[in-house]
């Protein structure tokens, strides 16, 4: 790689950025409602059901929006690593969306049925698990890499489904329910929330288990990440992340203990916050590991900025009323609110 | 067993968008009448908006979360089964897919939340802003999926470098030829589409007796808009095509199945009514036609000459028969559209439209009729494209993934499956809260008060409620 710092140096790197923050806000926001749905099996009756799910039902297609940014984002930005990694993740991705129709519709389609509520409860379960599930493959698959020649994805439709990437879709299944248990005791009460709180105690340390595992395995099975991490001096600039990780989880798990609401919600999005930052480390720069960069992949610089422009002005002004109707609907779930 | 995989990639976008494709019309309308009945009811103070406005919102609710998630499919697809034309396109495509996510697809879905969960929890302004801002992004993601639509249609305002497209002028990439009567077209055709679906449910109510008061309401807030937007519609529609004529001839001579050049049949072209298109010999059998009308519905003069499909080399043609067949049926329920809301405005117009039985009987069940002209437009217009993806550009079994067939017949399957589930669920759902009718809409529902029953609709009944209420 040329060392040409100029335009065409920062706009991929500005872009993965953005990029990288698209995946991570919809990583919490529709894990939490996700993780709402994985953990639907286990509520005690059909009316702390009603109650789980009426305390997403205003944010869900929001939150599901960012997925459509990340997909965006990466055709605009990055069309040639879409191109390869679409095709590569094929299976995936449309298991990953098919589960995402039956679970956006269970939420309309659950208020209005009687009799046939109970099949749209399952849909609306199995639905986000399978995406979770489905989620956590796609990143495995990735972080594992892609087979690429000429410019295209040269592999097989099955390449993806290794022990690896299958370990990551239930790894990412047991984060959402552990997100969404978290988000469960701030927004529920009584019975429900002491459920929820009863759960996140023993999803976390199952999560920090699955943490434990992809971290090991990814040196061990990748040498280019183990190069990453392992060689000084960056092991002495990359201990923190782990670090950081185990005291995190101990004030959350200190934080359910004590009673508190908000705290462990909050915990729970830096855990993955931090997860995230660490597969970043892994990957960064390539886009199509271990074949492509950021700026081997990156669309023409004119299309990067057309799109930048529009995203600086448009950002926040999307954050400022999200964050509005997050306000606006704060607190515990009202009963029996809506247009229902 | 072998699949072709540009077959069954084709077969599978076109069914998912073609499933897609009827949610978005739907709620582009039915968000903008939303938000009319709003804002009439805060300008009148007349509940009667507010309760219609609740009603319609349930069937929103249902009908957005089945094309968002729709929606989601395709956004996903360009990559999955078309990844070589996201590569050759990307640069352009991609920024015009951005900006609809950023300027709208946020916007509605945030807003959905105030508007569905709110009615009780905000005050009655914000409320209704809320209302107009799903309707404002439900349109403005018209605007950006039709530039993108347009462009693959009639390229503008880019430059090839190695075989990729490359933006030169953004303005001209957004506001490309077809752009502006491809967007008119469209947004107007939601407009009808859910202007009988009301039209549709208010003549269900009215006829039935039940809901007598909203049943009008709907009846005449639709009959107004059809009277007028119809013909505008044919009169967008003629501008499109003459667009069409200009900048895809060979779409144009599909459509109209015309063979041979206006020289081979004495100067002018004739309107096909009907034939059945012969790939084969070049020519149609049993055809129907009338001699000049082509011309001067195409060219808007007598003589006026048009470019046969034999002018274009045979790997440049579309198929004929399916834009051929499907303007028909979108020419012919255009036009009884038309016919439809003027008569009805006529009946309105004299006082006889909720007493006129032979006229309120077949309505309800015309509600589908926006819905099936939608899809032949848009067969009409995508089928006409071929065989490009990126018209001139970039041909279509050059755009396809490097997936193997097997995967894409796999997913061609779970798709018709789970689209069958969950749709025909939706629109079950949909027709039973018609059923219910809007007074389970209202603000707090009586207990225990049956809906009028349906013996009511005996025309003594309805003639008294009619005379109460008018």
């Amino acid at each position: 790689m040329a060392i040409t710092v100029g335009m065409e140096w920062y706009l991929p790197v500005i872009w993965s950025l953005l990029l990288a923050v698209a995946i991570a806000m919809y990583v919490v926001l529709d894990g939490f409602d996700l993780g709402m749905g994985i953990l639907f099996p286990f509520a005690a009756n059909d009316r702390e059901r009603d109650q789980m799910m009426n305390s997403v039902a205003p944010f869900w297609d929001g939150n599901e929006t960012w997925l459509v940014l990340g997909g965006g984002g990466l055709l605009v930005a990055f069309p040639l690593a879409y191109s390869i990694v679409m095709p590569a993740l094929y299976l995936p991705v449309i298991f990953m969306l098919l589960a995402l129709v039956f679970r956006g519709v269970a939420f309309e389609f659950r208020h209005v049925a009687d009799t046939s509520r109970y099949l749209w409860s399952i849909s609306f379960a199995g639905g986000s698990t399978l995406a979770a599930f489905f989620q956590g493959v796609l990143l495995g698959g990735f972080v594992q890499g892609i087979k690429v020649e000429n410019n295209a994805f040269a592999g097989g439709p099955l390449d993806w489904a290794t022990p690896f990437a299958l370990v990551c879709g239930v790894a990412v299944v047991a984060g959402y329910a552990l997100i969404g248990s978290v988000w469960l005791v701030m927004k529920t009460e009584g019975a429900a929330a002491e459920r929820a709180r009863a759960r996140a105690k023993v999803l976390l340390p199952a999560v920090l288990v699955f943490m434990a595992i992809v971290s090991l395995w990814t040196p061990i099975a990748f040498p280019r990440i183990a190069e990453r991490w392992f060689t000084t001096p960056n092991l002495f600039y990359l201990a923190p992340v782990p670090l950081i990780t185990l005291a995190l989880a101990y004030g959350v798990w200190r934080w359910l203990e004590k009673g508190y609401e908000h705290l462990p919600f909050f915990g729970v999005i830096g855990l993955f916050l931090l997860g995230y930052l660490g597969i970043g480390i892994s990957i960064f720069p390539y886009l199509i590991p271990p074949t492509l960069t950021v700026w081997e992949t990156a669309a023409a610089p004119a299309s990067q900025i057309f799109m930048l422009i529009g995203t600086v002005f448009l950002l926040p002004i999307i954050l400022g009323y999200i964050v509005f109707v997050y306000w606006l609907f704060r607190g515990k779930v009202r009963e029996g609110e809506g247009y229902h | 067993m072998e699949f072709d995989p540009i077959l069954l990639a084709r077969i599978q976008f076109a069914f998912t968008v073609s499933f897609h494709v009827i949610f978005p019309s739907f709620t582009i309308g039915l968000a903008a009448y939303i938000a009319t009945l709003e804002v009439l009811w805060i300008a009148t103070g007349h509940e009667r908006y507010h309760r219609i406005a609740r009603f319609f919102t349930k069937i929103f609710a249902v009908s957005f979360a089945m094309g968002v998630v729709s929606g989601i499919v395709l956004s996903y697809q360009f990559g999955t089964n078309w990844s070589r034309f996201a590569h050759v396109g990307g640069n352009v495509i991609g920024p015009l897919i951005g900006y609809e996510v950023l300027t709208a697809f946020f916007l509605e879905a945030t807003f959905l939340g105030i508007m569905l969960f709110g009615w009780n929890r905000v005050p009655r302004g914000l409320h209704v802003f809320a209302c107009v801002m799903v309707a404002a992004g439900t349109s403005l993601s018209a605007f950006w999926i039709l530039a993108a639509n347009s462009w693959m249609q009639t390229p503008a305002g880019y430059e090839l470098i190695d075989g990729i497209a490359h933006p030169t002028d953004w303005l001209t990439v957004i506001f490309n030829p077809s752009f502006p009567y491809r967007f008119a077209h469209m947004v107007t055709a939601c407009y009808l589409t859910t202007a009988f679906v009301v039209l549709a449910v208010g003549a269900r109510y009215v006829y039935a007796g039940r809901y007598p008061e909203d049943g009008r309401t709907m009846m005449r807030m639709a009959i107004g808009l059809i009277a007028i937007l119809a013909p505008v519609q044919a009169f967008i529609g003629d501008s499109h095509g003459l667009n069409t004529l200009e900048h895809q001839p060979a779409k144009i001579a599909a459509i109209e199945a015309h063979w041979g050049s206006s020289e081979d049949i004495g100067g002018s072209v004739p309107l096909v009514l009907f034939a059945i298109p012969n790939e084969e010999t070049e020519t149609n059998d049993y055809q129907i036609e009338i001699p000049y009308l082509g011309s001067l519905i195409l060219t808007h003069s007598l003589d006026g000459k048009i470019k046969g499909l034999k002018e274009f080399a045979r790997e440049d043609r579309p198929p004929v028969a399916i834009p051929f067949f499907a303007f028909r049926i979108m020419v012919g329920l255009g036009l009884l559209m038309i016919a439809v809301g003027w008569l009805g405005a006529f009946l309105l117009w004299r006082r006889r439209l909720f007493e006129t039985d032979w006229y309120l009987a077949p309505l309800q069940h015309i509600w589908p009729i926006g819905f099936v002209t939608i899809l032949a437009g848009w067969f009409v217009t995508e089928v006409g494209r071929q065989p490009y993806v990126i018209y001139g550009v970039l041909r279509t079994e050059d755009a396809i993934s490097p997936v193997a067939g097997w995967a894409l017949a796999t997913s061609l399957a779970l798709f018709v499956l789970v689209y069958a589930v969950v749709f025909s669920g939706g629109i079950y759902y949909i027709n039973r809260l018609i059923a219910k009718g809007p007074e389970g809409a209202a603000l707090d529902p009586p207990e225990g008060v049956p809906n009028r029953p349906l013996a009511s609709a005996h025309k003594a009944t309805r003639a008294a409620i009619n005379a109460r209420e008018e």
